[in-house]
């Protein structure tokens, strides 16, 4: 069977490739014949598996994480496709394993899904893990954010090597005290920036269980974000402090370049044990925001921003870090699958910032929840119109001249970034 | 640019008076958008020509006087497990407000309190307060989705239930509604939500408030005919409401 599941899982990618489907039925299939396929192939790594998880931030920081180790010389398999489950993890390496199996590459660095990361880590326990956050996202998948947390506890303990926690979430740091064999590090953030920082409990709305205490004392992180500039950040570690130019724009995704800094730190040594430091920072001046994260196209010749949110906590720092002045702002809001189905949350966002500009176009299929919560909040609307196709024309149209800027659910995010991809140089990713 | 909502009613709304609305537990018992249920009776209330004042009640603070509207939220069990002792000490205001036609809307969480008891998975009995006769029983089944309640009062009720708690009413209540779609109180009777009194509970979410004026109104209506004797509504502009129900109820579960 063995000898079968790679050249036949490799046959199903690329006949599904060819008929233009989905990345998960090659990993299905090879998950259903040999289902020690992943682990095999994983634990030749000589430097194990990385994987990354909790609710925002994901993407951006796995990518962070590979660049970084790049830097270093090593080979880095990662599951760039944006497929956080387990099968996606499988159809990934089945892309780059040879006809018999082997993978080329020194370590593998994981983007997963906290449910499915769960799943996964039971069948190849990593070497190290990092767990960025426990924030309201996909409740209705998930239940409740305590259960998320002991997803995100379950992973750590599988975790055989270094666990890599965010110090200023108390759900994340209290994990430490559950763990007894491995090595734990922090990354974290300097008291002047948390107050830019709100987590879910700070919100009117508390996210149901009372924030739990932080550790009794805040320990020593082995990373530091300590200050940010217009495109540049301070980050401290080995008691120096470094400054380093960014590409990266809002706090989050800066903050989320000390997570990815504290892994690769872990992976290939810190201090005078990295193998090349200016390699390192080199690289993390360089990283560019993921697809929808922050990132700027040009339409018209005017910047046009993405903002994916996807979460109220998501919301709010996005329009804290994107300030409304002298842009013109489009709203896109679905509820398919993948952006969850509930509306509440965009209840536990307060949206006054956006009041004076008002919001010039509202779309997606739940563009009229979305009037009608600015409605309560007393921000002037532009149009509604829930087809995105003709509500992305127009905002283009009628915001001639002006920066513009979409905050936009995951699928909405998609549908927009394909619309786009008509007029404009625009990575698709479906 | 439109700025839907505040009509002319502000105008004149130095004459209508004061209402007072009192969120229960905001800060262990808030989840899914309940705050959106407070600020839409603010705002309503404001819309209807009244001045709304909006305030906290938390875990030992001292409890209110003249309270015109009682709202309450869902929370994680642990939420429940922090308030359930101080519940208990405020369970005789509470009953006298509820007896005494003070309107309520309790949502989920506090929705499952204000009954008998709340008895877990493991066996483990939370006492309610006992205003409404319902309790309430965990189960490893979760509810979510959307939900379509049919009402008597409100007409169709719009919303989405994401809870394992299922719940069944007792004759001293009445259901809100039916369920033509999603489960609302449990997987077995096809009804949603309580009435007792002037007290609305439901499992929604969505929030519950902004999508469903009619029960915004019929809490503020309330209020006002209870402090004031009658209610002069002004003219809220729904139109946005309309649409999102339009498009909401056409949602899969």
């Amino acid at each position: 069977m063995l000898y079968f599941s790679v050249p036949l899982g490799k046959l199903v990618r690329r006949v599904s490739r060819l008929r233009g489907g989905g990345s998960a039925l090659p990993g299905l299939v090879v998950e259903k014949i040999d289902p020690g396929f992943m682990r095999r192939t994983l634990s030749t790594l000589p430097h194990g598996v990385a994987v990354v998880s909790g609710t925002n931030g994901k993407t951006t920081t796995t990518k962070m994480v590979v660049e970084l180790l790049e830097s270093q010389g090593l080979k880095v398999f990662t599951n760039r496709t944006g497929s956080n489950f387990t099968r996606g993890v499988a159809a990934a390496l089945l892309g780059e394993v040879d006809w018999r199996g082997r993978l080329d590459a020194d370590v593998a660095v994981l983007e997963l899904d906290e449910a499915h990361a769960v799943h996964f880590v039971n069948s190849v326990p990593p070497r190290y893990c990092l767990l960025l956050n426990v924030l309201r996202d996909q409740l209705d998948r998930f239940g409740e954010i305590d259960k998320t947390a002991q997803l995100l506890q379950h992973i750590a303990a599988k975790t055989t090597g270094t666990v890599v926690l965010n110090r200023e979430d108390p759900r994340v740091a209290r994990i430490a005290e559950s763990l007894t064999g491995q090595d734990v590090k922090y990354f974290g953030l300097d008291d002047s920036l948390l107050s830019t920082f709100p987590n879910d409990d700070d919100m009117r709305t508390a996210p149901g269980s009372p924030a739990p205490a932080g550790l009794p004392e805040k320990p020593a992180a082995d990373v530091v974000l300590r200050k940010v500039g217009a495109d540049t950040a301070e980050f401290e570690y080995d008691g120096a402090t470094v400054t380093t130019g960014m590409k990266l724009r809002g706090v989050y995704n800066i903050f989320n370049a000390a997570a990815a800094l504290t892994l690769a730190r872990s992976i290939c040594g810190s201090g005078a044990a990295t193998a090349n430091h200016d390699a390192l920072l080199e690289a993390l001046s360089r990283v560019a925001p993921a697809f929808g994260r922050g990132e700027s196209l040009t339409v018209d010749g005017q910047p046009l921003d993405l903002v994916l949110v996807k979460n109220p906590s998501g919301f709010r720092l996005g329009l804290k870090s994107f300030p409304a002045g002298g842009y013109a702002t489009m709203i896109a809001i679905n509820d398919n699958y993948a952006d969850g189905r509930d509306m509440s949350w965009l209840w536990d966002v307060e949206f006054e910032s956006l009041r004076e500009g008002g919001v010039d176009q509202l779309t997606g299929s739940r563009a009229y929840d979305m009037a009608l919560r600015l409605q309560y909040d007393d921000v002037p609307i532009g149009n509604v119109e829930p087809d995105i196709t003709p509500a992305l024309a127009a905002f283009i149209r009628e915001a001639q001249g002006k920066p513009k800027r979409i905050f936009c659910t995951y699928t909405a995010m998609l549908a927009i970034r394909r619309e786009l991809s008509k007029i404009t140089t625009v990575e698709v990713v479906s | 640019m439109s700025q839907a909502g505040t009509d002319s009613a502000t105008e004149n709304s130095a004459g209508k008076g004061t209402l007072r609305v009192v969120q229960l537990y905001p800060r262990d018992m808030n989840i899914y958008g309940d705050w959106g249920n407070a600020l839409v009776l603010q705002q309503r209330i404001r819309w209807h020509g009244y001045t709304p004042e909006l305030l906290e009640y938390n875990v030992g603070d001292p409890f209110p006087d003249d309270v015109d509207i009682i709202v309450g939220g869902g929370g994680q069990d642990s939420g429940q497990l922090v308030i359930q002792d101080d519940l208990q000490a405020r369970a005789g205001v509470l009953k006298d407000l509820a007896e005494d036609g003070a309107p309520m809307l309790v949502i989920c969480g506090l929705y499952q309190l204000f009954g008998h008891f709340f008895k877990t998975r493991t066996g483990a009995v939370i006492p309610g307060i006992g205003i409404l006769d319902v309790e309430t029983h965990g189960t490893e089944e979760r509810l979510i989705g959307n939900v379509k309640v049919a009402t008597p009062e409100f007409g169709e009720v719009l919303g989405y239930e994401n809870h394992s708690g299922q719940t069944t009413l007792g004759s001293g209540v009445r259901p809100l509604g039916s369920t033509p779609k999603g489960m609302g109180n449990n997987s077995s009777d096809g009804h949603e939500g309580a009435r007792y009194r002037n007290i609305v509970a439901s499992y929604l979410h969505g929030s519950l408030l902004p999508k469903n004026p009619a029960i915004a109104d019929f809490l503020i209506r309330t209020a006002a005919e209870r402090k004031y004797g009658s209610f002069v509504p002004g003219h809220p502009d729904d139109s946005y409401a309309e649409l999102a129900r339009e498009h909401a109820a056409r949602r899969p579960r």
